[in-house]
């Protein structure tokens, strides 16, 4: 994983001068203008997606979203009001909720123990079980969904929440052990010796010290997990009919894209604004789950 | 539990792989289900979809973002730009197809960008003066290039007359005057183009009062071999002139681009752009994961390195050349690989973005997968073929990125 920003000592520079400074600013001015036309055009889709949802149907037939620019009384949040009042919708994103926050903290509590395990108890066979959740990284979940079809169907877990949450769960683990336990084994292991000396049992060690410790690498892995389950698609749509997320939900709407733009275009909007706020609220863990998630 | 999920079902699909459609082993097929995949034109568009992906998908991405990392690096508003390049990245590959889809509307009036595809090609070929003119005559005759050509043919001191009709009002360009009909000169080929319609109606074919000429119009001479000798262009009056034509027999025309209809828009979600529009909307996405990643490296770079280089009289892109890019290698690998792998496992995009018509084209190994398995044929063996041979094609890359991981903590 790449490491932090070293600090950079900032040393004051003889030739600051306010002429200099100008100078300076002349000379990078392709280079801004460059960058800002670049920055708007990684922004314009997602603003696109924003105004076109807060467009009544009637004004985007034959005509796109940025008509707003020269009539901005068009804009209208009727669209909005509308989806709140939209059964199937709010169904839908109670069902994404459920799935995304009860994946997440099964997968954050067995991941956490199983790493605690495999980093600090001694057990035999230990090196290999951990060698053989390594290997389980490799499978793509696709090699899954048709035999877990079967499974599902007679365990009776097909199209239900729990039963799409249970197998994220069950795609996230491999991950979340390898994580969490490469990243105990670099806990200092004297506080951890002193605490067994002090007679302190396991459960407490791994309450008391390895969950505080492991914060930063937790809560990358939760954030990402949560993230990553948010937005399914795949799994939801094979395991769900009735019981489906809010991807799944407007996947059902595309059929009719040009028609049913005034709902897909809100929705779509609401099902990222839950990742927005957890991307600007936790930057920092998002990028260190993202860099550590390279490997799945 | 893992056993559950994940163990078991490995070994069923690469089982079941074997065997035939339905049921929960069905009958024993051999190696018909991977001849399937390699003979069905669906499932062969797939792999070779794939193909494109991995070739174009993590070279531009990694590039993207080291260019994009780099550039940052001196201005001061970095963290402003970074967050809007890595936007994307938080939001679902769902809801970039819906977003994207928006963006791609093929009405220039409607998406985004063909309605800037429409502003560039206005300026490079311009909707011509006439885009809805037609013949006056049967004996001017559309072609398929979209020129008109006089069937009458012509000598030198002949006259062609060539009147047009279906044109607004409004369409005829300001600087038109009252068409005069053209007086015959020896060894000359001249002529009229017209607006052959006055109020009431008129007779078609002659030119008459109130009866506007055609500025500005591309009209040509044509030999009995359909070559192009003379081309000029029609006067305010509409009259215009071939000057010394060799004996001979000779067609007159009105060139296409004068009835070139305004641009319509690219099918950006058609069947030939599928692919190429799926690609942009990916790399949109990605290119913030590889800046950030990338950005990572070059903040953990030694500064000493970059100084020495510049003090020793480097310029800027030599110091990128030789000294940033060699030591960002591992990074860049990293975000390689890691794009190779995200990219064999595509599908929630291409999903949402290509429509139900065109998914077949814009097929990719997952969503046939999905597609073969779960959608219409619901044919298990095919499917678990596919899914053992996406398995195959990701093993390799994948236990590389992990070995690699492994190292670095």
């Amino acid at each position: 994983m790449a490491a932090a920003a070293p600090a950079i000592e900032i040393v004051p520079d003889p030739r600051d001068t306010t002429a200099a400074k100008i100078l300076r600013a002349v000379a990078k001015t392709p280079l801004n203008i460059f960058l800002i036309v670049i920055g708007a055009l990684w922004l314009v889709p997602t603003i696109g997606l924003f105004i076109t949802s807060i467009l009544p149907a009637s004004a985007l037939a034959g005509k796109g979203w940025w008509q707003v620019f020269s009539k901005p009384s068009l804009a209208t949040w009727s669209n909005y009001d509308a989806l709140f009042h939209n059964h199937g919708l709010i169904t839908a994103l109670k069902t994404t909720a459920y799935i995304a926050v009860g994946n997440t903290l099964l997968v954050v509590v067995l991941g956490a123990m199983a790493g605690y395990a495999f980093a600090w108890l001694e057990f035999p066979g230990r090196d290999w079980a951990f060698i053989g959740v390594i290997a389980l990284l490799v499978v793509p979940l696709q090699m899954a969904l048709i035999p877990m079809f079967r499974v599902y169907d007679k365990l009776h877990l097909y199209d239900t929440w729990y039963g799409i949450a249970l197998f994220h769960v069950a795609f996230g683990l491999p991950f979340a052990i390898f994580l969490l336990r490469n990243f105990f084994v670099g806990l200092p292991k004297d506080i951890l010796e002193s605490a067994r000396i002090d007679g302190a049992s396991e459960i407490k060690i791994f309450l008391r010290l390895i969950l505080p410790l492991g914060l930063p690498a937790i809560a990358s892995l939760a954030i990402f997990q949560f993230l990553w389950t948010w937005n399914d698609l795949l799994v939801a749509l094979t395991f769900g009919q009735n019981t489906t997320p809010i991807t799944v939900w407007i996947a059902g709407q595309l059929r009719e894209f040009g028609t049913s733009i005034d709902i897909i275009a809100p929705a779509s909007f609401i099902s990222l604004v839950v990742p927005l706020a957890v991307f600007f609220a936790f930057q920092r863990y998002f990028v260190q789950g993202l860099l550590a998630g390279s490997v799945k | 539990m893992l056993g559950v999920w994940m163990v078991y079902p490995a070994v069923y699909t690469i089982i079941r792989s074997f065997f035939g459609q339905t049921g929960f082993i069905g009958t024993w097929v051999g190696i018909d289900n991977y001849k399937t995949l390699f003979t069905t034109h669906t499932l062969l568009t797939a792999i070779k979809n794939n193909a494109i992906w991995v070739a174009v998908v993590p070279a531009f991405v990694t590039a993207l973002g080291l260019i994009f990392a780099v550039l940052t690096e001196r201005v001061r508003w970095a963290v402003v730009f970074k967050t809007f390049v890595f936007l994307p990245m938080a939001i679902s590959a769902f809801a970039t197809g819906v977003t994207w889809r928006i963006m791609y509307q093929q009405d220039p009036s409607v998406g985004a960008i063909n309605a800037l595809s429409k502003t560039v090609a206005g300026v490079f070929s311009p909707a011509g003066v006439l885009s809805s003119a037609s013949p006056s005559t049967p004996s001017l005759q559309a072609t398929s290039s979209g020129a008109m050509v006089l069937k009458t043919a012509t000598h030198p001191g002949g006259i062609v007359l060539l009147g047009l009709t279906g044109i607004a009002p409004d369409q005829v360009p300001k600087s038109a005057t009252q068409a005069v009909a053209p007086a015959a000169k020896p060894g000359d080929v001249v002529g009229t183009v017209w607006r052959d319609f006055k109020p009431g109606g008129g007779k078609a074919g002659v030119v008459e009062k109130q009866e506007l000429g055609l500025p500005g119009v591309t009209v040509q001479l044509k030999d009995a071999s359909g070559k192009t000798v003379q081309s000029t262009k029609s006067k305010p009056d509409g009259t215009f002139d071939f000057a010394k034509i060799p004996q001979g027999t000779y067609n007159a025309a009105i060139g296409a681009q004068t009835f070139a209809k305004p641009f319509g828009g690219f099918s950006w979600l058609g069947s030939k752009l599928i692919t190429p529009s799926l690609l942009i909307a990916y790399i949109w996405i990605w290119a913030g994961f590889s800046m950030v990643v990338i950005g990572a490296g070059l903040a953990a770079m030694p500064r000493d390195v970059l100084e020495a280089a510049r003090t020793d009289g480097a310029t800027e892109l030599q110091v990128f050349r030789r000294v940033t890019v060699p030591l960002l290698a591992p990074v860049l690998s990293v975000v390689f690989v890691t794009m190779i792998i995200n990219v064999l496992k595509v599908f929630d995009i291409v999903f949402a973005l290509a429509p139900e018509s065109t998914q077949a084209n814009a097929n990719v190994i997952a969503l046939a997968m999905y597609r073969t398995a779960f959608q219409g044929g619901q044919n298990f063996g095919v499917g678990s073929a596919i899914a053992v041979f996406l398995f195959l094609l990701v093993i390799p890359v994948l236990a590389l990125n992990i070995r690699r991981f492994k190292r670095d903590v």
